[in-house]
């Protein structure tokens, strides 16, 4: 084995001005997803365990769906087939304003979206019927009891499994390269191709990857202690 | 005669093909307290949940509060602002304190400020003797201190009719006769009660009538005096024994 490690390359030249740029699109794309994800875990999630069978039958097949069709098809999908749909101004209009951006984004929340329902649901199940019950009882309307008691609740029962839910997101949002969205992993590829150093630039993003993922669980992790349920033993870490 | 508040005509209700309440035929009188009595499966949670709507039935009529609640499009929200009831399992909100608790559906659903649902919250409180627990949360109250911030929590709406389904059963028996006396008071203020309980000394003291049921009829409805001297039915009076002998 004679390779020379040269780990200058990370800070000499414009390696390192990419791999910051790369770390700010990988923040943005899985921060935008992520609320997205969230947004559409909650609401199918909720959905699914409603007492009504067309919301149920919705809120499956969005589920199931996502589940079926991989990530990288999906990103595929939203880049190269949706766009030719488009009329020309518009098709224009988004290739000048980021389409990869959007189109990796809008994929990987409503992608995500579906692995946080299935988790925003086993959150719901657990909670006993009688907890909807008693807000019905009170004159709330099933929206209200989901909104005010039942998905408050659910929300604190379920931080760790959707903080692994949370990291799965940051990491897949290296897909996007695939259709050029120059985030970590796209520019940690760049600096490959400029410098021919792999593993230098494969370590600097591996371990930014690694930083960033050890932040976010140690944020949840505050964030289920801060609102933990009273008299729930709030699991360590 | 006075208003009724609750009337049963020949009312129906299966689960899938099991009949869990066949031709009931009853009424319950403003100011009443009814004790609803009988064997485990005998459909007593399911004769009360039926008059707030929380289980439908699929034959005859109940009329409550002047209102027919078999006809499809009644506003069950409105309904059950009328109509408190009140767990076996206090289910209260985990993550709320117990002020919390009381003022959220007044607050939320019949629109009343939080200072003014505060005020009512905190008299409630005062009623069912724990007004130094406000601020605390559910899990770290005691059973029967919960299920009197679940009484206060529906009293809050001024329901008409409150409904009990074995309210005292989960409690360890040192608290039972806590939440019976604020059952006790709430009957003497003139509330409309439908109770199920196996608690035959409150029965005694404190219902106007008993009604026994089984395999989803009523079969006996008596004073509780009547009731309890000479019931009719083999089944009632088998299940008395039952209940008396400890
Ligand atoms: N949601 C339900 N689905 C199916 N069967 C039920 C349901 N709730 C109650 N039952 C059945 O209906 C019968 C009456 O139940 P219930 O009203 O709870 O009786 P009780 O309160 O007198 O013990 C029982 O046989 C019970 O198993
Ligand atoms: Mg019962």
């Amino acid at each position: 084995m004679n390779y020379q490690f040269k780990w200058s390359v990370l800070w000499s030249g414009q390696s390192g001005v990419w791999l910051l740029q790369g770390l700010i699109t990988t923040v943005e794309i899985s921060a935008l997803a992520w609320v997205l994800a969230a947004a559409l875990g909650i609401l199918s999630g909720a959905l699914r365990t409603v007492p009504w069978k067309p919301a149920r039958a919705l809120a499956t097949s969005y589920v199931e769906f996502f589940r079926n069709v991989p990530l990288l098809v999906w990103m595929f999908f939203w880049y190269f087939g949706v766009p030719p749909l488009l009329p020309r101004a518009i098709q224009d209009w988004i290739f000048n304003h980021g389409a990869e951006f959007w189109a990796g984004m809008f994929a990987l929340g409503v992608y995500h979206g579906a692995r946080m329902s299935e988790v925003i649901r086993s959150g719901i199940q657990a909670i006993p019927r009688t907890q909807f019950e008693a807000s019905v009882a009170m004159g709330l309307t099933t929206f209200q009891a989901y909104r005010l008691v039942i998905v408050p609740i659910a929300l604190r029962l379920i931080v760790p499994p959707a903080t692994s839910e949370s990291l799965n997101l940051l990491k897949n949002s290296s897909v996007a390269l695939t259709i050029s969205v120059a985030e970590l992993t796209f520019q940690t590829r760049q600096i490959e191709t400029y410098t021919a150093k792999a593993i230098e630039a494969l370590t600097a993003g591996t371990v930014i990857y690694l930083v960033l993922c050890v932040g976010i669980a140690a944020i949840m992790a505050r964030v289920e202690r801060r609102f933990a349920i009273p008299g729930l033993i709030a699991r360590g870490g | 005669m006075a208003d009724v508040a609750i009337r049963f005509k020949d009312v129906s209700k299966w689960f899938g093909k099991l009949k869990v309440l066949s031709d009931i035929n009853l009424a319950v009188v403003a100011g009443e307290v009814v004790v609803v009595c009988g064997p485990s499966g005998s459909g007593k949670s399911t004769l009360i949940r039926c008059v707030n709507g929380l289980e439908g039935i699929q034959g005859g009529d109940l009329v409550v509060l002047g209102e027919s609640i078999a006809r499809p499009g009644v506003s069950m929200s409105g309904l059950r602002t009328r109509v408190g009831m009140v767990f076996q399992s206090f289910n209260l909100f985990p993550h709320m304190t117990v002020l919390q608790n009381i003022t959220l559906a007044p607050v939320k659903v019949r629109g009343l400020g939080a200072a003014e649902a505060e005020k009512t919250a905190r008299a409630l409180l005062e009623r069912v003797r724990i007004p130094d627990k406000a601020d605390h949360y559910p899990a770290n109250l005691s059973g029967g201190q919960q299920q009197r911030v679940a009484i206060a929590r529906a009293l809050a709406m001024q329901p008409k009719i409150m409904l009990f389904d074995e309210p005292t059963s989960a409690l360890d028996p040192e608290m039972i006769n806590e939440v019976l006396d604020v059952m006790t008071d709430l009957a003497k203020d003139g509330m409309t009660m439908m109770v199920v309980t196996h608690e035959m000394g409150f029965a005694r003291r404190v219902a106007h009538r008993v009604v026994f049921m089984d395999e989803g009829r009523v079969v006996e409805e008596a004073t509780p005096e009547a009731f309890f001297a000479a019931a009719r039915s083999d089944r009632a009076k088998e299940f008395l024994s039952k209940i008396l002998s400890h």
